[in-house]
């Protein structure tokens, strides 16, 4: 029979490849659970289907769109040549305004209604979604 | 004026790097002593940076204007302190940072090492000269602090007013004393792998260099998270932002080297381990400056950035990376002597078990970070990968990690049995029924919630043990253990326990939660000299009778034209009741976030336990592990 030594060696490798292949696994497997691919209102009107799955939405708040009720803040979001309603229950950021970029995360409930868990705020002021950028030149 | 000074200064200190290397060079075969004016040329070079710095601090101060950093980040009305601190809140005086605290180190580093080899001496200042050759160049070239505006502006365009805190004055700072901490080993690694000084005296020399920069780090990083803990107004205190990772990997890196060097000073094993980790700490810092500057990341927090910096950074950090990569394959001798005395069962091996565990985080936070890079690149799609991919992979690999963390200190060197087998049978089970007990009055996963606080508990008690039983022996390690399980246990409660309240409120109105009642009193107004406060005053009542008073403020800043929300948080040892007031535009509702958070004041205790661990090896050798 081998030695001990040998087998203890073994066991190690045995329990490095273990670790590695499970480690690979679960990295893979929850990368695609996970990752919250991102989209503007054009691309939205694009869609073949509308998924289940989180994304993030984001453009220019339209003038004049937000309107509020005690539980929900309701805005257009546009990148200029779509756009598509928000309706949000949460906190809200201060650099969140009319006429300046957005990101919001959540769920699209149509390609025209999408429904935002999270608004996300910039450190910065000049702060743009490139997408919007991008529109925003073309005009 | 100063900012002339400043802009020769550097200069010079970039020229003087020439007389370093040329002194170092010829010193190398020469004599058997360092040559005085090596000393004497780097403590020059420090001053000069130490200027330098000094230029562009007085020219904030004075606001003088004409200077191109100080008219973009400063404003005649920001108060004095913040005037200073502005100094290195923006790209380009962070990197004069930098510099200062490389030139600084290598200073120390020239006097502490006195003991060490003279040619080791010797090539760890020529490897450092590379690094400060390359940042002297990054901010003379890309970056200058000290760029001139034609004709004078009267007035600045102002500090981001979430920079304005106390806390993040003093966090870069901190942190870069990790960072650049790493810099030392990184070149010292790399001298000790030509000069073949790889030892145990060597390891013993460069652990105050690991510990050092590794207390920085940590507590550069938890400045950072309780800044963003009440200036964000997010409600937490760790986000999983690219920003935050970037500065996390550095630190898996240099804790899992500290624990490799303390195997390397007692044992000459692990020896290109401890190589790589060098190599790889420096990097991961080296790249977090990339990563955050080049505006590569999408971060929640980037700041105003440049591609053609992080060109630079680019390009300097793939010369280091395959320069040491070089250096180890064809210097360094991995002869170890193989001790046949590797025992399965002893405190090698559960290092070696931290050091995988450590290695697994690190590659969990890596691929997070960088996947998105990557994935736009190759594809065009934009994802963000969240918070849920963090807590699925590394969970679960907590609970090994921490039971680990209990039994391996207890093991001896070399060889050893399980000691105190009844005693700690006795803490797993009371760790079980005592979680069991607390995680059965919540409607939460009952399984993986148990075994994970389990675990916390099952640390906690044994590191409390080790307290009484072995009293200063191996104080400092067991303080830092002690901290962690104490950091994990409260991360826990916090999140089972945290309950929040978000909603939009007219002035008047009352909202009614299931425990308490929320009552938005009034407003008040207050003038400060660069703001206006808008002060909410609520009241929440609760079921028992009891109440608070918060006051949550909205700041609108002269200049820039910003609005900052102050959170305002009541904290005691057991609870903070934390509140912030949002504005919405146009409208007269207030969006209000109450959040009731368990325990945060011991996340912040428990960090600083951890530190004072490590402070403690550092200063008193009686306590090493």
């Amino acid at each position: 029979m081998y030695g001990r030594k040998v087998k203890l060696r073994f066991f190690f490798v045995l329990l490095i490849l273990i670790t590695l292949a499970l480690s690979v696994f679960l990295l893979i497997k929850s990368l695609e659970e996970n990752v919250i691919f991102f989209k503007s209102p054009t691309e939205i009107k694009t869609l073949s289907e509308i998924g289940k799955k989180k994304i993030r939405i984001g453009g220019m708040v339209k003038k004049d769109s937000i309107t509020i009720i005690s539980k929900e803040i309701k805005f257009i979001v546009t990148d200029f040549k779509n756009e598509i309603n928000v309706v949000y229950s949460g906190v809200v950021p201060n650099l969140f305004a009319e006429e300046k970029g957005v990101v919001a995360e959540g769920y699209l409930k149509d390609k025209n209604f999408f429904l935002a868990t999270k608004i996300l705020a910039k450190h910065d002021e000049n702060y743009m979604p490139p997408e919007v950028k991008a529109a925003l030149e073309e005009k | 004026m100063a900012s002339l000074i400043g802009s020769y200064s550097l200069s010079f200190g970039l020229f003087l790097s020439v007389f370093i290397i040329f002194f170092s060079v010829r010193n190398l075969r020469d004599t058997e002593i360092l040559d005085k004016k090596i000393i004497s040329f780097t403590f020059t070079q420090f001053f000069f940076v130490v200027t330098s710095f000094f230029g562009l601090i007085i020219s904030f101060v004075n606001s003088d204007f004409s200077n191109e950093t100080v008219f973009n980040h400063s404003h005649t009305t920001k108060p004095l302190f913040y005037k200073i601190s502005g100094t290195w809140g923006n790209h380009e005086g962070s990197l004069l940072l930098w510099l200062l605290v490389l030139t600084l180190f290598i200073s120390i580093f020239l006097i502490k090492s006195s003991q060490q080899p003279k040619n080791y001496r010797i090539f760890t200042l020529l490897f450092q000269q590379i690094i400060i050759i390359g940042f002297f160049i990054f901010l003379i070239k890309t970056s200058s602090p000290f760029n001139y505006i034609v004709p004078t502006p009267n007035e600045g365009l102002g500090l981001n007013p979430i920079l304005q805190d106390p806390a993040l004055a003093i966090h870069p700072p901190i942190l870069y004393l990790g960072y650049v901490g790493s810099s030392i080993i990184f070149s010292s690694a790399l001298a000790a792998m030509v000069t073949s000084h790889v030892s145990k005296e060597w390891a013993k020399h460069i652990k105050q260099w690991v510990l050092a920069s590794w207390v920085f780090l940590t507590l550069g990083i938890l400045l950072g998270s309780i800044w963003a803990y009440y200036e964000l107004g997010w409600g937490g205190f760790w986000f999983w932002d690219p920003v935050e990772n970037v500065s996390l990997m550095p630190w898996f890196a240099l804790t899992t080297l500290l624990h490799c060097i303390l195997v390397l000073e007692k044992k000459k094993i692990l020896t290109s381990w401890a190589m790589i980790l060098s190599i790889a700490t420096f990097a991961l810092s080296m790249s977090g400056t990339f990563l955050v500057r080049s505006g590569i990341l999408n971060s929640v927090h980037t700041f105003a950035n440049d591609p053609e910096r992080g060109l630079f950074i680019l390009i300097f950090l793939f010369t280091l990376i395959f320069l040491s990569i070089f250096i180890f394959i064809f210097f360094h001798s991995g002869k170890e002597k193989i001790e046949s005395n590797f025992f399965w069962l002893s405190k090698e091996t559960s290092i070696l078990i931290n050091n995988w565990f450590m290695m697994y985080f690190l590659s969990v936070v890596l691929i997070g970070t960088i996947y998105p890079i990557f994935l736009e690149v190759i594809t065009a799609n934009k994802i963000s990968v969240g918070p849920p991919f963090y807590n699925k992979l590394i969970l679960p690999f907590l609970i090994p990690f921490l039971i680990a963390m209990a039994i391996g200190p207890n093991l001896n060197w070399v060889k050893s049995d399980f000691k105190d087998k009844f005693y700690m049978m006795i803490f797993l089970i009371i760790s079980f029924l005592l979680s069991a007990l607390i995680i059965k009055q919540f409607d939460i996963n009952f399984l993986v919630n148990t075994i994970l606080v389990t675990s916390a508990f099952f640390l906690f008690f044994s590191t409390s043990r080790e307290f009484f039983v072995k009293r200063f022996k191996n104080l400092s390690q067991n303080i830092a253990h002690f901290g962690f399980s104490l950091l994990i246990l409260s991360i826990l409660f916090n999140n089972i326990f945290s309950n929040e309240v978000i909603t939009n409120l007219k002035i008047g109105e009352t909202f009614k939660a299931e425990k308490f009642t929320i009552n938005f009193e009034n407003i008040d107004q207050e003038d400060e000299k660069n703001f206006k406060a808008i002060i909410g005053k609520f009241n929440i009542q609760y079921l028992d009778g009891s109440s608070d008073i918060l006051n949550p403020e909205l700041r609108i800043y002269n200049q820039p034209n910003i609005i900052t929300s102050e959170a305002d948080i009541k904290t005691n040892l057991f609870t903070d009741k934390f509140m912030t007031m949002n504005y919405v535009q146009n409208q007269e509702y207030f969006n209000i976030r109450y959040q009731v958070k368990p325990f945060m004041i011991w996340i912040w205790i428990s960090v600083l336990l951890i530190t004072f661990g490590g402070s403690l090896s550092f200063f008193n050798k009686r306590y090493e592990i």
